[in-house]
């Protein structure tokens, strides 16, 4: 147990830079590993219970601020299937990114970038904070590590400080994330007021327990349920906030606005934060309550079609995006919505609960080859010098590692049969048909558009047309050892992923599941995913005027998905035209003119009046014996007046 | 004839409306420093005279008087002390002109 600790020990000092970095990750990496084998194969009775259920293992937990009885809140380390797969998820993609930074944050003769160590800070950070999120034991240890991946996410999208677009990125990652956490806090407040607690071992047994023995209420959910406000129960409500949270951290519609903006970061930052980890956190809020959302089945309604609708959208819109960095931004909105689907459908009666091993299968792959596609596409920046492909054509032949491990990547994705992508793609397909046939049809199409994009990205790239060099420079090549091995091995991963029998260590309730491959969804997916990149191939293999022809066939489709579906225009028209205009700009007059008026007039009169009377104060003694005189003169003539009147 | 309080009374009165003309229309720093004596010695020979006319068989107005002259003997040495410094570092002690502390 003692290990554990050196998991946080060693992230507090964040002032590592370069190979201290690297080696601080590497040693976090393995302590992760050796937990996460403990907990899955130790066979340690703490963890797995007599029948082989798997169990919520709480290593330790104090009362960290302790106000009063009934609202105390604790900091701990929580261990159950979902945190042990976030932890090895985390630590090795965050161990690859620290690797690959070395040869990325150089430019081409060596020269390290300059605020290298800052950046190396900020990984850090990010890691120990992720860290800290994926194994909190209460909702409110969550949300503050929830906020730091938030803050340090900022930080490193704004990373090059220098460029307005990087900064103006960074705040609206951040505002638009804080927006939603707004929502995840009202909705924290809302169950902790209820429920009377933060704790997730409560919260989740009592909801187990009520789904186990179908009754759906629980003693400490009842008051929640019983009420109902605005047409739903107030446990609704808080759920959906909840789950708002989510939206914002995993860049669901509508709040996704800020992920493809995020890609002014740093690459490796890109594949770090916004493909692999910190994304899927609002995945892993609704998994590490999904015991809950069973109790309210409307929640899950509303997650799955806030999912689909954004698998689509953001799976048309990446079809159209020119800047490699976008289409792969897009991509992940599409995948993280694809594994809220998954959980959406989720019910412990279709497939004993398959959608959440589905969901949490996706995450653990996703992870994997969306990293990879992020780290490739570094490599391509490095070596071109512009995130836009139009200056990348045919570059299979000077950089082969890098060709072969996107194509890799891009079949994962694709869900091609061996690589990772078509297993835990497949699961969710499975899960989705068991719930709802339409569900299932949508999703299967977006999953065409995923293999159509991506090899269309990659045909682009690697295709096309032969690359030319630009006058003056030299041809691009594979780049240093520090850059291609992540490359290599999130590839091997890529590869052997899907074979991982995961039903046997993460399900919703911690018994096992057997996953059968059910071949009918298999078959159509697979058929959809070969029939999307072999229109790809067609079209984009060789420079042909068909894509041309396509984009003029539905102008108005793809003026649309270019410009995102016009989000940004209509939050520039929300924020700027209605709110500032609207609210801000009377709130401003009234605070100018009225608040700022009244305390301005009692400063000028003041003043006013002072300037009129300074005059008589002048220090001229003569001139106040004088003023003294006549007075007493004068008093002396009203007494004597009055005397004589008498 | 017998000299009576009134007698003296007069010439202390002048003595002390010659010093409030004197501070007030006299420009000059010891020119009004000197009617400021003038004033402080009428009120002292109004303090013996009281004394001596009024409480023969008491010594307090002649103790207040030399207490007065004693206190003004040190008030003449502080300010003339100010004035030469004054003089010397704006040549001047025309007290209308000396406005350079002002705001």
């Amino acid at each position: 147990m003692f290990l554990f600790l050196g998991l946080f020990g060693n992230k507090l000092s964040h002032r590592m830079a370069g190979i201290l970095g690297t080696c601080g990750m590497g040693v976090t990496l393995a302590l992760a590993y050796t937990v996460a084998f403990t907990y899955f194969f130790s066979g340690n009775p703490e963890f797995v219970s007599a029948t082989g259920d798997r169990l919520q293992s709480v290593i330790f937990n104090i009362d960290w601020l302790h106000f009063y009885d009934k609202l105390t809140i604790g900091i701990g380390f929580l261990l159950d299937p979902i945190s042990a797969l976030l932890l090895v998820v985390i630590t090795t993609i965050s161990f690859m990114v620290h690797l690959y930074s070395n040869g990325y944050m150089r430019d081409h003769h060596g020269v390290w970038e300059t605020g290298f160590q800052r950046f190396y800070a900020f990984l850090s950070l990010f890691s120990f904070s992720m860290l800290g999120l994926v194994v909190a034991t209460n909702i409110f240890q969550m949300y503050i590590f929830w906020e730091l991946v938030g803050a340090s996410s900022y930080l490193l999208i704004g990373f090059y400080y220098t460029k307005p677009s990087a900064v103006s990125a960074s705040k609206k990652a951040f505002i638009v994330t804080r927006f939603a956490d707004l929502g995840f806090l009202i909705g924290i407040l809302i169950l902790s007021f209820y429920t009377g607690t933060f704790d997730f071992g409560e919260l989740n047994s009592a909801a187990m327990g009520a789904v186990a023995d179908h009754s759906y209420t629980a003693p400490i959910f009842s008051s929640m349920q019983g009420t109902i406000f605005m047409g739903g129960s107030v446990m609704t409500w808080a759920l959906v906030l909840i789950f708002m949270g989510g939206m914002g951290k995993s860049a669901m519609m509508p709040l996704h606005i800020w992920l493809p903006d995020a890609m002014e970061g740093p690459t490796p930052v890109s594949a770090l934060i916004h493909a692999a980890t910190m994304v899927v956190a609002g995945v892993y809020l609704v998994a590490r309550l999904f015991p809950l959302y069973l109790l309210e089945v409307t929640s899950l309604e509303i997650v799955t079609w806030v999912g689909a609708i954004t698998a689509l959208y953001a799976a048309m819109v990446a079809c159209t995006q020119v800047d490699i960095k976008r289409v792969l931004a897009f991509s992940t909105i599409s995948q993280i919505a694809f594994m809220m689907v998954s959980l959406g459908v989720a019910r412990p009666e279709i497939h004993e609960g398959l959608g959440y091993m589905a969901s949490m299968f996706h995450l653990f792959t996703h992870a994997m080859f969306k990293a990879l596609l992020f780290l490739c596409a570094g490599a391509l920046i490095h070596a071109i010098g512009s995130n836009d492909y139009t200056a990348m054509h045919g570059l299979r032949k000077y950089m082969p590692v890098t060709h072969i491990t996107f194509l890799i990547g891009c079949l994962a994705i694709a869900g091609i049969i061996p690589f990772a992508g078509f297993f835990s793609k497949d699961e969710i397909l499975a899960a989705t048909l068991g719930n709802s046939t339409l569900v299932y049809v949508w999703m299967s199409g977006v999953a065409g558009l995923t293999a159509f994009y991506m090899f269309r990205l990659y045909y682009l790239i690697f295709w096309w047309k032969e690359h030319k060099i630009p006058q003056g420079h030299h041809a691009p090549h594979d780049q240093p050892w520090t850059m291609t091995v992540p490359l290599v091995i999130l590839a091997a991963i890529s590869c052997v992923a899907g074979m991982v029998p995961f039903g046997e260590f993460v399900t919703w309730n911690g018994e096992p599941y057997h996953i059968h491959l059910d071949w009918t969804v298999a078959g159509i997916s697979l058929a959809v995913a070969v029939a999307a990149i072999l229109l790809a191939r067609v079209m984009y293999r060789k420079e042909n005027p068909l894509p041309q022809k396509m984009k003029s066939a539905f102008p108005r489709l793809w003026t649309w998905c270019f410009h995102r579906f016009y989000w940004d225009e209509l939050y520039y028209f929300i924020t700027h035209k209605i709110i500032f205009n609207g609210i801000c700009r009377p709130i401003a007059w009234f605070d100018r003119h009225i608040i700022d008026g009244t305390m301005d007039m009692l400063a000028n009169i003041t003043q006013k009046s002072s300037y009129a009377i300074r005059g008589l104060q002048s220090g001229n003694l003569q001139m106040y014996v004088w003023i003294y005189l006549i007075g007493v003169l004068l008093l002396g003539a009203v007494t004597a007046i009055v005397v004589i009147a008498l | 004839m017998e000299i009576t309080l009134i007698y003296y009374l007069i010439p202390s009165l002048i003595m002390f409306c010659a010093g409030v003309y004197g501070f007030v229309t006299r420009k000059n720093m010891i020119a009004m420093l000197i009617s400021l004596e003038l004033m402080l010695n009428a009120v002292d020979i109004n303090f013996v005279l009281f004394n001596r006319y009024l409480y023969p068989e008491q010594q307090e107005g002649m103790f207040f008087t030399l207490f007065a002259i004693a206190i003004a003997a040190a008030e003449t040495a502080l300010a003339i002390a100010i004035i030469i410094n004054v003089f010397r570092a704006v040549k001047n002690i025309n007290a209308a002109d000396l406005t350079e502390m002002k705001h």
